[in-house]
């Protein structure tokens, strides 16, 4: 299996703070790798550390195959980044910021041309196209904030808590969306706090107190701590959790 | 390049969107300027002023002593000729010239009448009727103790004369004064806030992700704000020399060359004062008391930085708002060229150095 992710000992430290503690894994190509934890785990600071905005204090990580210290421009192109704020611009339209996002990364105008229609036809979008993101609800902000990320066709996407804030029929659309993009190759590393999306995920890891206290498939999971679904398991392992925010 | 148009374009879409500060960036200035046009008068002590005495009698040399002795007259220097008070004049040190003819005491002895003449730099229009005023207040008190002393009708006419501005325009006071705080307030304060609503709306962090130079992003926001800004400039100076009826005597190019530098200065300081908060709110309160309200008392417009306490005349020397008001009256109102005005370009110049130096330093690639 190509490895897409590979980290050793990757470490954050604020002052006597560490925030992410010598964290060792791999993510493999195609998967949905699920990256969960309680709030202040220390989650968002391993996703900012692997996305390039965050520098680690110690370890070594590669990214689609690029040294995160030496090769952040190369890694920059290879992968989508969808934060946890909800992320476009809410005073341009829908095609502007499709527009706008395709051209920082370098699409051609014929790219952007071809790449907005058929991501505004998937979505069902096109009565939207002229009004404003902010006019738009939140999972619909969701859904397009996740297409313009992967609009770039990235190796590798990170979604920071994607669905937020909406129902879970919302939630499930938007993870049909997930599997189109693993269809197509990309690679998805997202956190989450909803259990029923760790359950969508082809591997999970915990975070605990800055460390990774499991990883293995959602089902070798829950029968290694003999419970019924992902909640128990996360329950198991939080449970321990000396720090919250 | 095709990502930096893109860029650009979208924050050209940014401010058109907005259209209620669209309206207030535009206009704010047709207000100012017109609200300006009611005069401010001001008190003034230590007016520094040159002598020029070809009488050098004891008439001549009484009056000399008592604009010594007065509050509000500070004599820098007595020349030996008249043709050196222009000279004077352009270095903006001084703002009055107090000429005594040959045969000073002589004609009023013998005439009983006899002439002094005030020049004054006009640009500064308050500060020119209200020095002058003071001068001839006390060459009449002189005028009166002789006539105590001697009973004879003595005559020491005052003659004025203005340079500069000789209709007395308040317009050429207030208008490079408004033209430094439009600036000031479009760059600073609209630059600062666009950058930091990025960061408040978590798109900073995607454009950061992306393979787009984040040097370019700070970049492509300050593009809309200097061409919005050259606008602004433009409706001021078209106002004033239309509707005020103050013309441009100077250079236009070099008044928009040097325009262009205060622009950069200003943006520069909206660029730290983003750099360093986290909300448009703070952004916005530093913006306004940190600059916009130091700049309005600094910049001299509006008070007179002679009256005002060394220590804070000091502190005025770091308000780039006061270099560039001086620029602009020297070309708009004295008609100077660059070689008048290098001095202070040369200063907003080192200040817009500096605060880029300390912006790259401090402009952080990564978010921590």
């Amino acid at each position: 299996m190509d490895t897409v992710i590979h980290t050793n000992k990757l470490t954050k430290r604020f002052g006597d703070f560490i925030a992410a503690n010598e964290i060792t894994f791999d993510v493999y190509r195609g998967e949905i790798f699920g990256f969960l934890g309680a709030n202040g785990a220390g989650k968002t600071t391993a996703m900012r550390m692997l996305c390039g905005l965050s520098t680690p204090s110690s370890g070594t990580a590669t990214i689609a195959g690029f040294d995160i210290y030496k090769q952040a421009e190369e890694i920059k192109k290879n992968i989508g980044y969808m934060s946890q704020k909800f992320s476009l611009y809410e005073d341009l339209t829908v095609l502007e910021n499709i527009r706008f996002f395709g051209g920082i990364y370098g699409l051609s105008d014929r790219q952007l041309k071809e790449k907005s229609e058929q991501l505004i036809e998937t979505l069902g979008m096109k009565s939207e196209v002229k009004k404003m993101v902010g006019s738009l609800p939140l999972g619909w902000k969701q859904k397009l904030s996740f297409s313009v990320a992967i609009l770039h066709e990235p190796k590798i996407v990170f979604l920071d808590e994607p669905t937020g804030g909406v129902d879970p029929v919302t939630r499930r659309q938007f993870w049909d969306l997930i599997y189109e993009a693993v269809d197509s190759g990309i690679t998805v590393f997202v956190t989450t706090h909803y259990m029923d999306e760790a359950e969508y995920c082809n591997r999970i890891s915990m975070m605990v107190d800055g460390e990774i206290k499991a990883l293995d498939t959602p089902a070798k999971l829950k029968q290694q701590y003999s419970v019924t679904s992902m909640d128990e398991v996360f329950y198991e392992l939080a449970r321990g959790a000396k720090r919250s925010e | 390049m095709n990502n930096i148009s893109i860029f650009i374009q979208k924050e050209f879409l940014h401010v058109f969107r907005d259209r209620k500060t669209l309206l207030m960036l535009f206009g704010l200035p047709i207000v100012q300027i017109i609200l300006f046009g009611f005069a401010l008068t001001n008190e003034i002590k230590n007016a520094k002023i040159v002598v020029c005495d070809y009488a050098k009698d004891a008439a001549s040399q009484q009056i000399i002593e008592k604009l010594k002795a007065s509050q509000q007259f500070e004599i820098q220097n007595i020349l030996l000729n008249h043709k050196q008070i222009e000279a004077t004049f352009k270095e903006g040190k001084i703002k009055m010239a107090v000429v005594f003819p040959a045969n000073f005491n002589n004609d009023l002895l013998h005439q009983n009448k006899t002439q002094v003449q005030l020049i004054t730099d006009a640009s500064d229009p308050n500060t020119a009727t209200t020095i002058s005023g003071y001068a001839s207040q006390i060459i009449m008190d002189y005028r009166n103790e002789l006539m105590q002393l001697q009973d004879l009708p003595y005559q020491i006419d005052t003659e004025m004369r203005m340079i500069y501005n000789p209709e007395l325009k308040a317009a050429v006071n207030f208008v490079p004064g408004v033209m430094s705080l439009i600036l000031l307030l479009v760059c600073v304060l609209m630059t600062s806030v666009a950058i930091v609503k990025e960061k408040e709306m978590g798109t900073m962090e995607i454009l950061l992700v992306s393979p787009f130079n984040p040097f370019l992003v700070i970049v492509s926001k300050a593009v809309p704000y200097l061409a919005l800004s050259l606008i602004n400039l433009t409706i001021i100076l078209l106002l004033s020399v239309f509707v005020l009826g103050m013309p441009i005597n100077g250079s236009v190019l070099l008044l928009y060359a040097v325009s262009t530098l205060f622009i950069m200065t200003a943006l520069s300081l909206g660029l730290l004062i983003s750099n360093s908060t986290a909300s448009q709110q703070a952004a916005m309160l530093i913006s306004l008391m940190g600059m916009l309200v130091p700049s309005i008392l600094f910049t001299g417009f509006m008070f007179p930085l002679e009256n005002m306490p060394y220590p804070l005349q000091l502190v005025s020397h770091i308000i780039p708002a006061k270099w560039y008001y001086i620029i602009v009256k020297s070309i708009m109102v004295k008609g100077l060229g660059f070689s008048a005005i290098w001095k202070e370009t040369l200063v907003l110049f080192g200040m817009t150095l500096l605060l880029l130096v300390v912006n790259i330093k401090k402009f952080k690639i990564r978010l921590t």
